[in-house]
């Protein structure tokens, strides 16, 4: 890990504590008149004292505790069951300002873990209510929940920002963000450009923590692999040879339901309806009972209907917990951060494996080079579209793409616009040399994985 | 009534998928006792109510100090001066209303002096930032009324966790990688039987392609088995020829290519697992030799009644083999020809359970009991996870810490890596004699850490001598662990608070397996180890 970070980050934060200071003197506040007697001692002794393990640059100051509170920024997003540990954490460690971002609203089914949410909170936005409760239990402690549209406009300088999400295109769009707000003088890269990011991710007993050092170390992208694609039941299973009761609520789900629009024209399956997902596992108990299959319970349908992924407070509360140390260490260099990425398994003991996971060369998201991508000219554009979702290093959504043809920009395939997507779609079974492409030419490609396009470079092979 | 079984089910939901709702009745019936309200005790409390437990005890005999607060998120600064134990239990108790929160203004000296049988009443008892003295007083005690003990600490950027527990069984122990039990090796009358009502030659297409792996591999095998005087493939060599002939029979079209055949790719490549001879784990095996599955007396626990009659039917109708699991994966297949076999070994793990049933009723009439006393659901449950069944056994913490069983080897072969998670478990070890001579933890103020560092250094060099280890202790460590102060981080606590929290509902519900006998958990490089001790 490069140290030299960290002395360009510390001073980075000596410049806002000088600042901030200045500012102290002129306006005459400090901001805090909610502390009592011995608060910090345990934070304290962390960032006063020194230590034969306390990163080389560190300095026993107590003004790093100030900086924590009154000046370092923390964003954290997610507001669920990663999110609510997080916060409390964050509180508890010294840090003051913090910024959540949930889209969700709170359900039943969180209560058993998100614990800053209680029975009459059950509808209510989760940023919002994650924020009051913080607010009002840790004094001076001050919490702002944000609206998803805010974190376009990065003007808010955040220190480091720590993610709880539960969809891996989301972190891979919000490594993608930071990723394109690094600057770089002259081909090298300005270490203060980078935001570091704290990443976990849980799964009943199972979680990982990584430190993402955007530019600099592995980021999400590079260790796309790690994430195993949904597998999904093969059409023909569900549709003629169900062996297992799932096939028979995939059946009823995505066959049934469409054909007989039980809830009326363009009623959307709802996993959160009760009344929907008791008509599914009706369907499914009959689909069962023709096969002989049985199985089929009313948990299952509705495990498979909403991709239900089980989930305890105590992985979440192990998670967090280490991610916050993270954040702790990266802001106050009191110890030298995690060099990478830890998982834990606490299914037969406890189990935590910590490694290094290393930068992909080319990887789709930080390696700043086109990627190659090989195909015959009579290919169709069908093939680039399948190479792009399926390959197991870009696993895209619905990527969209364009090429400068002839001089023009053209867009050959779009799928997020209706209207688009019926005009391009005749180019799918076109052959890349029909759509006009020439070897070695740049392909962009945009797709919710990604916030900034990415460039491939079409090379023909004969 | 209803309508609260319902709202329970819905807010346990996530919960209920790891330990069904059998598990969750065990906790629902489980009453915890947490000493001491520190940060690290209301992070463990915390995750064990919010998952429905049925009641907490805090015995905690403090008064709430400004320090507390500042890293207790069950602590208020208004409660600055009150009660400990009745300040955090408001604040966690309002966390689950289905909870039952107590407490008891108490230290646990007191008790254990005045009455040592309070803590009987427990499920389980967790013990956290206790003194040495404490700790061994209470562990004495627990052990003696086998009460479940859970010793944890949380010391600067360390964690640290003992399990003290005579003997917990677990016979659900959900293992992430089982291997399949196919009996491909040694098939049953029944599936024999099912396998040759298949004639893989005279089938058409769509049958052929959708003929289960397991019925391909056997076929197969069968006919390796007479080619070769009854020897299943062995070495890599011979299972690739195998691979080779199942490859073969893939179907062909009138050029001589081969078709797609999804299933014979499935049978290509489970070749190996498929082989597998069919044994008794040795876990297991060792389980069948113990004392409690050979001695089983009237007063004995149904698991090793249980297992003694699996070991019979092993020895019996088993054929050295324990009774089918009854379970297949899915494979590609049509609907009929996989229930077809599915339904076999189903049978034939009902019929298996029916035997060990019978010699579960033989065994408990031998000491008159009457046969209802271990149910038919328990017994099949049972045989389902005959090979995954697990003990788990601790020693004592007298036997920890007593000079003549202190285990000398797990400390000195750890400590060839001086760096090894074991130096914080001396370190610690080291910082309770401290507190024992100074009646104070070392370089709690600043002004004291840099004499206690030598301070520390006597009676790391102490212990080490007491025990006779002949390890050493970087002064780094001893340097570091004055640093510290006895701090208890808040991030530090709270990952403690995660990891014993579900040990403790692994104690509670005897699902999944508990680690034996003492965590290490290192915040610095964010490592950790088990260690027994």
């Amino acid at each position: 890990m490069n140290l030299l970070l960290f002395s360009l980050f510390r001073e980075k934060k000596r410049r806002r504590v000088v600042e901030l200071t200045e500012k102290m003197v002129v306006d005459g506040g400090d901001g805090h008149n909610c502390e009592w007697e011995g608060r910090w001692n345990h934070v304290k002794k962390f960032l006063e004292r020194s230590g034969p393990f306390t990163h080389p640059d560190f300095e026993p100051s107590t003004e790093s505790l100030q900086f924590m509170l009154d000046t370092c920024k923390i964003l954290v997003i997610g507001a669920g069951g990663l999110g609510c540990e997080l916060l409390k954490d964050l509180a508890l460690s010294g840090f003051h300002n913090i910024h959540v971002v949930d889209m969700d609203t709170i359900d039943v089914s969180n209560l058993n873990r998100q614990f800053l949410f209680r029975g009459k909170d059950v509808g209510r936005p989760k940023a919002d209510v994650a924020a009051d409760f913080i607010n009002s239990r840790i004094p001076g402690c001050c919490v702002i929940p944000l609206k998803f549209i805010h974190l376009f406009c990065f003007h808010v300088e955040f220190h480091i920002i720590v993610c709880g999400l539960d969809s891996v295109v989301a972190r891979r769009w919000m490594n993608g963000m930071l990723l394109s707000l690094l600057v770089y003088d002259d081909g090298v890269l300005d270490p203060g450009s980078i935001i570091p990011l704290i990443d976990g991710g849980t799964e009943g007993f199972k979680g990982n923590a990584r430190v993402i050092l955007p530019g600099m170390t592995a980021c999400i992208d590079c260790t796309l692999e790690l994430y195993p694609p949904q597998v999904n039941f093969p059409m023909c299973t569900i549709a003629s040879m169900p062996r297992l009761p799932e096939h028979c609520i995939e059946y009823a789900r995505m066959l049934l339901w469409p054909k007989e629009k039980p809830f009326g024209d363009g009623v959307v399956l709802d996993g959160d309806d009760p009344e929907h997902i008791q008509w599914v596992y009706q369907r499914s108990l009959e689909r069962a009972a023709e096969f002989n299959i049985t199985g089929v319970t009313y948990r299952l349908t509705q495990g498979v209907v909403k991709r239900i992924i089980p989930a305890v407070a105590s992985t979440n509360a192990v998670i967090a917990a280490a991610c916050a140390t993270e954040v702790f260490k990266i802001a106050s260099s009191a110890f030298i951060p995690l060099n990478n990425y830890m998982v834990f398994n606490d299914v037969d003991g406890l189990y935590t494996y910590t490694f290094e996971a290393e930068r992909k060369e080319n990887c789709s998201a930080c390696s700043q080079v086109p990627l190659d991508m090989h195909f015959s000219p009579t290919s169709k554009l069908q093939e680039v579209l399948d190479y792009l979702t399926e390959s197991a290093s870009l696993q895209m959504k619905s990527p969209a793409i364009t090429a400068t043809v002839e001089g023009k920009n053209k867009t050959l395939y779009l799928q997020s616009v209706a209207s688009i997507e019926q005009r391009t779609r005749p180019n799918l079974s076109k052959t890349l040399k029909e759509l006009g492409l020439a070897d070695r030419q740049e392909l962009a490609v945009a797709d919710v994985t990604t916030p900034q396009t990415m460039l491939f470079r079409l090379c023909f092979t004969s | 009534m209803a309508a609260t079984k319902a709202s329970k089910e819905q807010k346990y939901d996530r919960q209920l998928r790891l330990w069904g709702d059998h598990g969750q009745e065990t906790l629902e019936n489980a009453h915890v006792c947490l000493i001491n309200a520190t940060a690290t005790g209301t992070e463990i409390l915390k995750n064990l109510v919010l998952p429905g437990i049925g009641a907490f005890t805090i015995v905690d005999g403090h008064t709430v100090t400004g320090e507390d607060v500042g890293n207790n998120f069950f602590l208020s600064n208004n409660s600055i001066g009150k009660i400990r134990a009745q300040a955090a239990t408001e604040l966690l108790q309002e966390l689950n209303s289905d909870v039952s929160g107590n407490f008891v203004e108490e230290s646990p000296d007191k008790l254990l002096d005045n009455d040592p049988e309070f803590f009987h009443r427990f499920t389980i008892v967790i013990g956290v930032q206790l003194p040495e003295s404490t700790c061994l007083r209470l562990g004495s005690v627990l052990w003696s009324a086998a009460v479940p003990f859970l010793v944890c600490k949380t010391y600067g950027l360390i964690g640290y966790m003992r399990l003290v527990v005579q003997e917990h069984t677990v016979i659900e122990s959900h293992p992430d990688n089982a291997l399949e039990d196919l009996r491909l090796d040694q098939p049953f009358a029944e599936f024999k039987n099912h396998i040759q009502s298949y004639d893989l030659d005279s089938m058409d297409k769509k049958d052929h392609s959708h003929t289960p792996w397991i019925i391909v591999v056997a076929k197969y095998l069968e006919k390796w088995l007479s080619e070769h005087n009854g020897q299943p493939p062995k070495n890599y060599n011979e299972k690739e020829a195998f691979r080779q002939c199942i490859r073969e029979g893939i179907l062909k079209n009138e050029n001589g290519v081969p078709e797609d055949e999804e299933n014979f790719e499935e049978a290509i490549k489970n070749v190996n697992t498929a082989l597998n001879p069919t044994k008794v784990p040795s876990a297991v095996e060792d389980l069948f030799n113990s004392v409690q599955c050979n001695d089983i007396t009237s007063q004995t626990l149904s698991f090793w009644v249980m297992l003694r009659a699996v070991k019979e039917f092993v020895l019996n109708e088993g054929n050295g083999s324990l009774p089918v699991r009854g379970t297949i994966p899915d494979m590609i297949a049509d609907s009929q020809k996989f229930i077809n076999l599915q339904n076999v070994y189903r049978q034939k793990a009902m019929q298996d359970a029916a035997t060990v049933s019978k010699h579960v009723e033989c065994l408990l009439q031998s000491f008159g009991k009457p046969p209802e006393s271990i149910s038919e659901k328990d017994i099949k449950l049972f045989c389902k996870n005959a090979s995954f069944l697990r003990v788990v056994r601790c020693r004592s913490l007298a036997e920890e810490y007593s000079v003549d069983s202190v285990n000398k080897d797990e400390i000195t072969s750890c400590m060839d890596n001086p760096d090894s998670e074991m130096v914080f478990y001396l370190m610690l070890r080291a910082v309770d004699r401290f507190y024992q001579q100074h009646s104070r933890y070392p370089g709690v103020y600043n002004y004291q850490v840099e004499d206690d560092i030598n301070k520390l250094k006597l009676c790391v060099n102490n212990l080490l001598q007491e025990y006779s280890l002949n390890v050493n202790i970087k002064d780094d460590y001893i340097h570091e662990f004055c640093r510290y102060g006895a701090a208890e981080p808040h991030t530090v606590a709270a990952f403690l608070g995660g990891s014993a929290a579900q040990e403790a509902i692994k104690i509670i519900s005897h699902q999944f397996v508990p680690f034996s006998n003492t965590f290490i958990y290192n915040a610095m490089s964010q490592t950790s180890a088990t260690l027994q001790l």
